[in-house]
């Protein structure tokens, strides 16, 4: 199979020598704001989240620096404490980890499947200012004393009006990636030969389609009773109440369940050998969506142990580890089966593998915190032991993002990020993770209160975690903003990638770098599922 | 250097709009189950009152002063019963390549969902609740609401298959199928908000 062209150009339109600076521009920015084509869409939902994932990062420096001395408020004001722990966690759920992934897979999902193109990308495209849209008014609202628990009715309706339009947006972009896995792969490619990250799209795309229009119904009640009744919901107070699963564990796993597979994309790359144990694999990449799905529709099941005969007891445990547990052996299946596939390689370096073990170790991290959270006799709840695990969560979930992007980078941008740079940032960031959510996981138990930015006491160096925690989160918005501006340079006038720069085994390796606008000319064949290793020399068995 | 594979044959037909169809049918489902569920929630939480006999003791949750349009609930499940025979009709002559039939049986497609929506607006006309009365009154807005929204989507659908079927395009058995199923899935949400909200009440 060949390429006819190397450069994305199908839905640019280029300016002539005579049109205007102001004219190009325009044209450029009306070519990005209608395009269809899907490696686009993607890098916007990206180059999006990114951003917000700076400011939702520095918001939680600010909490952070807010909570060292825990009496009297010196940077925020009192009545507004509510509204930056909303704007933090819907910045980080709506804002970074939902859109990020779901652009990573809605860029390279296509390509991998040997499609060309996503499918309706309309739908995508459409789905992406959506969400836009939508997040842009639920963080404006926010600021102007709105979201859960805001003084200002109008922007309180107006939160819950952006929240819904993100969750139709971001439906209408997941309901694509699933299609075009589900209807787009290439004659040869079976589900069972599905590279890794799309199979994780794919079911992590079905968990968000079964799980955002329950968000989305109780979007509608919450509006209509709070613009017209305010009786049913409790008003402005009540919608954390409705609302609060889809911004904490287990949901959270959800979002994250797209990005599940992109380790073991990589780390197949990186031991230079086909995947071992794949259908092992397939089985840990479904068990974290569906097992997450499972967590976030029922009410937790928490294990209490007060007062119980033994057979009491495992009926209370048996439940809890089957919706708590489940997404944690999933991940722990994905994480063993990486590791084993490099030990029984050739390992060499890939600079996204950094990243990507880090982020699905704090996944990890943050989902056995859960499970200890919900164990009655440790009496985390309502600590600040369940920020650290959203923290965990959500900046995991960051960091795969960096991995894909960095990993991903040549066939979307055409150039290599600088692995120095790459994995000096990947460990910076993690750093910065570990100094944000391990202090929380510590006050947790020594009950600093979840929610609030002042007036607690414990027994304890208080200031020492809370100075920790902040400087933790401002070490992670440094972190991104750093990967952003590397990956500014080194994607406009960086090191030219070469069509194959990490030898590597699925399709999206096969075309040139950057990926052609129509990503294939002609349909290619499958006869594995690791295409290119079945024509390279010695089948890659290097 | 680009790898070059083998091309492949020529894909199957991917029934692309058929399976997002389903997707966004179940997408629908989670939708409507979990208003329902609310729904459900809260009437188990109302108090008990005394039925107007004094006979019997029944749930606080409808109203007192408020009478459901039953009548124009029924004309409206019964539309959808026909309304499932057409649509069904249209995918089956789109199989047939009969045009003439596909074209027919949209039409009446579109007139019976007219006449959904038209009984749709007859029950908030006839029900005559004010929004800001109360727990009840708000949810049935918002339920009812956003079923009539997913209705109209129907429509728009319907209005779109007939126009590419009069185009030219009354043989694409993937659309009239997609169309179908949407239609099937607005039916069962009907008959599940029918007879949750307008049966049970």
């Amino acid at each position: 199979m060949t390429t006819i062209e190397t450069h994305a150009s199908g839905t640019q339109v280029r300016a002539t020598s005579s049109d205007s600076a102001l004219g190009a521009f325009l044209v450029g920015v009306g070519a990005w704001a209608t395009t269809t084509d899907h490696k686009r869409i993607g890098r916007l939902f990206i180059g999006c989240a990114l951003l917000i994932a700076i400011a939702a990062a520095a918001l939680g420096a600010v909490i952070g620096v807010e909570r060292i001395s825990a009496t009297g408020y010196s940077i925020l004001d009192k009545d507004s404490v509510t509204q930056i722990f909303s704007l933090y966690r819907v910045g980080l759920s709506f804002g970074v980890m939902l859109p990020l992934l779901l652009g990573i897979a809605i860029a390279v999902v296509p390509l991998q499947v040997g499609a060309k193109t996503i499918a309706f990308a309309r739908a995508a495209m459409f789905g992406f200012w959506m969400w836009l849209a939508g997040v842009g008014l639920a963080i404006g609202s926010t600021i102007a004393n709105g979201g859960p628990g805001g003084g200002n009715e109008k922007m309180v309706d107006l939160f819950l009006l952006g929240m819904g339009i993100a969750v139709i947006g971001a439906l209408a972009a997941a309901i694509s990636v699933v299609t075009t896995v589900l209807t787009s792969r290439a004659p040869g490619m079976t589900l069972l030969r599905v590279p890794m990250s799309s199979w994780s799209a794919l079911t992590g795309g079905v968990a968000l389609v079964l799980t955002l229009p329950v968000l989305f119904g109780t979007l509608v009640y919450l509006y209509v009773d709070h613009r017209y009744a305010r009786i049913a919901f409790g008003g402005n107070k009540g919608i954390s109440d409705w609302m609060g699963w889809s911004l904490t564990q287990p949901q959270t796993y959800v979002y994250v369940a797209m990005g599940a597979g992109v380790l073991a994309e990589i780390a197949a790359v990186v031991s230079g050998k086909r995947q071992v144990l794949r259908p092992v694999l397939l089985t840990g990449i479904a068990i974290v969506s569906i097992a997450s799905l499972g967590g976030a529709t029922q009410v937790q099941h928490a294990v209490t142990w007060t007062n119980t005969s033994a057979s009491d007891k495992v009926k209370e445990l048996i439940p809890f580890l089957i919706f708590n547990g489940l997404p944690l052996l999933g991940v722990l299946v994905v994480l063993g089966v990486s590791l084993l596939g490099i030990a029984k390689g050739k390992p060499r370096l890939v600079p996204a593998m950094a990243p990507a073990l880090l982020g699905l170790g704090m996944v990890l991290t943050g989902m056995v915190g859960h499970l200890v959270s919900l164990f009655g006799p440790a009496q985390l709840s309502g600590t600040v032991f369940e920020e650290g695990e959203f923290i965990y969560v959500s900046y995991g979930a960051l960091l795969i993002g960096l991995a894909a992007v960095s990993y991903w980078g040549p066939k979307l941008w055409g150039r290599v990020l600088p692995s120095s740079a790459v994995l000096g940032i990947s460990g910076l960031a993690f750093l910065g993770t570990v100094l944000a959510a391990l202090p929380m996981y510590i006050a947790g138990f020594a009950n600093q209160p979840a929610g609030v930015a002042n007036d607690f006491s414990y027994s304890g160096p208080q200031e020492l975690w809370n100075t920790a925690s902040a400087a933790g989160h401002a070490l992670v918005a440094v972190s991104v903003l750093l990967f952003v501006l590397t990956a500014l340079r080194a994607f406009t006038a960086g090191e030219v990638a070469g069509d194959d720069p990490w030898d590597a085994q699925s399709l999206e390796w096969s075309v040139s770098s950057p990926a052609p606008s129509n990503n294939f000319v002609s349909t290619p064949s499958v006869a594995s599922a690791e295409p290119l290793l079945d024509i390279k020399p010695a089948g890659g068995q290097k | 250097m680009t790898h070059a594979l083998p091309a492949g044959p020529r894909p199957a037909p991917r029934r692309q709009l058929f399976i997002s169809t389903g997707i966004a049918v179940v997408a629908g489902t989670m939708l409507m189950g979990g208003m329902l569920s609310v729904w459900l929630r809260f009437r188990a939480a109302a108090p008990t009152r005394p039925t107007s006999d004094g006979l019997r003791q029944i749930k606080d949750w409808l109203p007192a002063d408020l009478t459901m349009p039953e009548v124009v609930t029924n004309v409206g499940i019964l539309s959808f019963l026909v309304l499932t025979v057409m649509v069904q009709w249209a995918a089956y002559a789109a199989r047939r390549g009969d045009s003439k039939h596909v074209v027919s049986a949209l039409g009446l497609t579109l007139l019976f969902g007219i006449a959904i929506i038209n009984a749709q607006a007859a029950i908030f006309v006839q029900f005559n609740v004010g929004v800001a009365s109360g727990a009840y009154q708000s949810m049935f807005y918002a339920i009812v609401g956003t079923l009539t929204v997913l209705i109209v989507s129907g429509l728009v659908f319907t209005v779109a298959s007939l126009f590419k079927s009069i185009g030219g395009r009354a043989a694409n058995t993937d659309l009239l199928n997609a169309h179908a199923l949407y239609w099937y899935f607005l039916a069962a949400a009907y008959t599940a908000v029918w007879f949750v909200v307008f049966v049970q009440k």
